[in-house]
């Protein structure tokens, strides 16, 4: 298949549909509103259903009643849209339905700015709803890689029960790059004969419900939902090493477009003659800490950088896996400034200074 | 090998669909490409623009702070970027907007009337299309033939326009070689 330019919130919208999404139920929200803008006109040629709600809140509960019917659908938004997001999407993790959400991130906190960020790392990975859940985060860096991305992030939800995000940032949204969808794609079929409300003619009816009043069911049900967190964690971990083979002696961590900036400084910086490796997360969850733990213990390393857009928010787990043998330190912009690579590459010689 | 080519003007002027002709036909050449546009309030007035970045192989950092090339076609645009461009790159100045110069003795300054041509041509609003005429021809970064191909598919859908703008491109294009 040739590669076709496309901007990237479009090639997302055009990958939900090679999924065989036939549901989008949306709000508009920049930097992100072409995927409503694009399924508004493919969802329906290709047999499904669009519909911009009156909100998030009610987009992401249509999201709900909708993957109860075991459809594909998904939705997407930017930061604030996430935020009255989350309560349903504690619910569908809660009713264990496959859903998928994608999040075009922007600056932040309130309704901020409308430029890239990378700044909802917490609420994505650590929070946004209540309860004790997880979401599959996925971060592409690329328009083809948000592509493959989305059509993986409906399998992964279809095959654990569970909702998946999508992570981008305002670049992936507005980005134009040159993308192909695979020819020989086939979607996981899930069996989802045992709970999906599908018409209960000639069978029981099935109840798709959050509520576990009784403590000894709920705190069996968290357990439940625990283990599934277990074997996700095991199978669908995800990262790349980049630059690793020598005796670097920065480590930057760091995923998304910013990630891609960070390469361009490592092949600044080795025209110099400094060293530097990277860790970049493709899955922010289940997140790479042993591939950064070991990353982080050759002899050479003298200082791990997270390079984000935000005031710090994946350097708390970057701490984590590097269990304080090595010294941590972010760097970030907010406000949408995207660091250049000048920047960047300032920043990890005063840390080499720094750190002799 | 990697080229940035930086277009710039005030919203309206068609500053993303120049930027994205450039990229399509890179893609037809078989190269590496991104298009990142600026969103932001400049999109309205003042100077809104958007980076094209091609190369041999995958493109790194989609943020640029020194692009190779610049085509400018209104005044704040020229004041704001014309200091970043790399040395040795191509200035394209729209000179019936920006009466004032680059004051950069390390560039390649190539002064098109653009909006001017235009006007002649019947419409100002291929204005655009001449700066990329001028700006594909001095820079030769891409076949012209493919260039003007991805014009043509760019207006198929109003057939009546296509004849201008393949006008001025091509006159585009001839005020560039003109100076060389």
């Amino acid at each position: 298949m040739a590669k076709k330019l496309m901007k990237g919130a479009e090639a997302i919208g055009e990958a939900a549909i090679w999924a065989g999404c036939k549901g989008y139920f949306c709000y508009p929200i920049t930097p992100q509103t072409e995927v409503a803008e694009y399924l508004a006109k493919r969802m329906p040629e290709s047999g499904g259903v669009f519909l911009q709600a009156e909100s998030e809140l009610a987009a992401a509960n249509m999201i709900f009643g909708a993957a109860a019917t075991g459809t594909r659908v998904f939705t997407s938004s930017s930061s604030p849209g996430i935020s009255l997001m989350s309560e349903a999407i504690s619910y569908i993790a809660a009713a264990e339905l496959p859903t998928v959400f994608v999040n075009i991130m922007r600056s932040g906190p309130g309704l901020g700015g409308i430029l890239p960020a990378q700044s909802d790392y917490f609420q994505s990975t650590k929070g946004g709803g209540h309860g004790d859940y997880h979401l599959v985060v996925l971060a592409p860096a690329t328009i083809q890689e948000a592509v493959d991305m989305m059509m993986n992030a409906f399998d992964i939800a279809d095959t654990y029960r569970t909702p998946v995000m999508v992570v981008g940032d305002g670049l992936i949204g507005q980005m134009m790059e040159p993308v192909e969808f695979p020819d020989d794609y086939t979607p996981v079929k899930a069996d989802n004969s045992s709970w999906a409300t599908t018409g209960c003619k000639d069978r029981d009816p099935h109840l798709v419900k959050t509520l576990y009043l009784d403590p000894q069911l709920c705190d069996d049900f968290n357990h439940k939902l625990a283990r599934k967190y277990d074997e996700i964690k095991e199978k669908e971990c995800r990262w790349e090493d980049y630059n690793l083979e020598d005796d670097y002696e920065v480590l930057l961590v760091s995923y998304g477009t910013m990630s891609r900036i960070c390469k361009t400084v490592i092949e600044d910086l080795e025209a110099e003659g400094i060293k530097v490796g990277l860790v970049r997360p493709l899955t922010l969850f289940p997140f790479p800490f042993d591939a950064i733990e070991k990353a982080s213990q050759k002899d050479s390393v003298k200082a791990v950088i997270s390079v984000e857009m935000s005031m710090g928010q994946m350097v708390e787990d970057v701490e984590r896996a590097v269990k304080y043998k090595k010294p941590v330190s972010h760097y970030g912009r907010a406000g949408g400034i995207i660091p250049t690579p000048d920047e960047v590459a300032k920043v990890i010689k005063e840390t080499l200074k720094k750190n002799k | 090998m990697q080229s940035e080519v930086m277009f710039a003007g005030f919203g309206g002027q068609g500053i993303m669909m120049i930027g994205k002709l450039l990229a399509y036909a890179a893609l037809e050449e078989g190269k590496e490409v991104a298009w990142i546009p600026s969103y932001g309030p400049e999109m309205r007035g003042g100077t809104a623009y958007c980076m094209v970045v091609f190369s041999d192989r995958p493109v790194a950092s989609p943020v640029i702070s020194n692009p190779s090339h610049l085509v400018v076609m209104n005044r704040p645009s020229l004041e704001k970027f014309a200091p970043v461009i790399k040395p040795d790159g191509i200035c394209m100045v729209n000179s019936s907007l920006i009466p004032i110069e680059t004051d950069r003795g390390d560039i390649d300054e190539l002064r098109v009337p653009c909006n001017d041509i235009a006007l002649e041509l019947g419409n100002v609003k291929c204005a655009n299309i001449v700066a990329l005429g001028a700006f594909g021809a001095r820079s030769k970064l891409v076949d012209m033939d493919i260039l003007q191909k991805a014009v043509e598919k760019q207006f198929s859908a109003k057939p009546k326009l296509v004849p201008m703008n393949i006008k001025a491109f091509r006159t585009g294009a001839e005020k560039a070689l003109e100076g060389m």
